[in-house]
């Protein structure tokens, strides 16, 4: 059945979107809250085989899992914060900043860990063969960075707005324009890999991956709001986006140090 | 409690930045006490994901958990406990380690998370050394029997394997934290 699924005729964006309604639909209906993704969320096509059918087992974490790898001034130079100064020339686009705080689930901010992005160019094409959009390469603009929390576990980016891109979940299917997020915390467990979205990007109601989390407040954590004060004139547009970590404090461990 | 960030897929670009240079290497290769974790990830069909990313985070030798930075520039000698590996064209992917030590007792692993295109949420679970006689593990008794044996490595000829089904038959126990 699923295998069927999977080969059949690409559907169009309006049974995409009938099937999101149904999902919407009955999740209301049930009223069991779920603010991650659903991983069993069939109008993402390329979900149909890649998602485990048996609950998680519950486990309370145990050794390495209390605590998350460390990353250090070694591992990542400051100018790679810097998107735009990457190549030769200034990337094409809206340069923007990017920048918000990475806190656990009290609260508290998560200082000096490695927070990672990568996007598409303001055409909406990454540098990826995979991506066959016939939108332009801007050999200024590799679309990837990284940075270190500061001690206020504040993270901060320069940026190209990237471009919504068609994908081929279905057919005429666009993303909503988006950075990925690569995110780690002071344990193992909060690990976390999503997207930041743009405020009121119509695409948002078609697209099977954001409405993948069926809590609408849970998924409008992932859209950033765009922030006068983190304008500068004749320079950028500022966006602000702060990530929650799943989990609250834990009696920070002692260094283990042999 | 602070509502938590939604989590989504990693995508099938991310090639472009989260691999870099000696990421799944820990150690060098050629190291004497070098071992390789390596498997497949495979979907419901069986079929190998060629766009997944798995990444590890284990203890040293003695079960020290790792305190140092260095692991996106490797110096050689660090041991960070972490790396990432991304799936080739058949699915399978490569650590180049050491054999964890037990953390306060319990039966080594190798902590894992995937990612993948078509998976909206990364998965969590162990790859533990095979217990020897009369080893046990509080996790591992608490699984159903007929799938314990998916957190377990078989070891071959120069470390160990550890295959990653991602649905259907053989599924492979994920495992969910609490307040996570």
């Amino acid at each position: 059945m699923q295998r069927l699924t999977a080969h059949a005729e690409p559907a169009d964006q309006a049974e995409i979107s009938s099937e999101i309604e149904a999902m919407s639909g009955e999740y209301d209906a049930r009223g069991v809250p779920e603010t991650q993704p659903r991983l069993d969320y069939p109008p993402y096509r390329s979900s149909l085989l890649r998602h485990p059918t048996k609950a998680p087992h519950q486990v309370d974490p145990e050794g390495v899992e209390l605590q998350a790898p460390v990353f250090g001034q070694r591992d990542v130079d400051p100018l790679e914060a810097d998107l735009t100064i990457q190549r030769s020339a200034e990337p094409i686009g809206e340069r923007i900043t990017v920048t918000g705080r990475v806190v656990d689930g009290e609260g508290r901010p998560v200082r000096h860990q490695l927070v990672e992005i990568w996007q598409a160019n303001a055409g909406g094409r990454y540098i990826h063969q995979r991506d066959q959009h016939p939108a332009p390469l801007d050999p200024n603009f590799v679309g990837m960075g990284r940075c270190l929390t500061d001690d206020d576990g504040g993270y901060h980016f320069t940026t190209i707005k990237p471009g919504p891109y068609p994908w081929r979940n279905h057919h005429n299917a666009w993303r909503p324009a988006h950075i990925h997020f690569s995110v780690f915390g002071t344990e193992f467990t909060q690990r976390l890999v999503t997207q930041m979205y743009f405020p009121g990007d119509p695409l948002f109601a078609l697209d099977p991956i954001y409405q993948s989390i069926l809590d609408p407040a849970a998924r409008e954590r992932l859209v950033s709001t765009y922030d006068h004060a983190l304008t500068s004139p004749e320079w950028s547009t500022g966006y602000r986006w702060d990530i929650v970590l799943t989990g609250g404090s834990r009696t920070p461990v002692a260094e283990q140090g042999a | 409690m602070k509502a938590a960030t939604p989590g989504q897929t990693v995508g099938p670009f991310f090639h472009t930045a989260l691999p870099y240079s000696g990421d799944c290497q820990l150690v060098p290769p050629g190291r004497g006490d070098a071992v390789r974790l390596h498997g497949r990830v495979l979907d419901g069909d069986g079929i190998p994901v060629p766009d997944a990313l798995v990444e590890v985070w284990q203890a040293d030798e003695l079960g020290v958990v790792p305190r140092s930075g260095g692991s996106i520039r490797r110096d050689g000698h660090t041991f960070t406990g972490f790396g990432r590996a991304s799936t080739d064209r058949e699915g399978r992917y490569t650590f180049t380690t050491v054999v964890p030590g037990s953390v306060g007792g319990g039966l080594p692993f190798f902590a894992l998370t995937v990612f993948a295109r078509g998976l909206l949420h990364r998965l969590f679970t162990r790859a533990y050394l095979p217990p020897g006689d009369g080893g046990t593990d509080a996790l591992l008794a608490s699984v159903e029997p007929d799938r314990r044996h998916t957190l377990v490595c078989t070891p071959d000829g120069r470390g160990f394997v550890f295959d990653i089904r991602l649905m259907g038959e053989d599924e492979t126990v994920f495992l969910a934290f609490p307040e996570h």
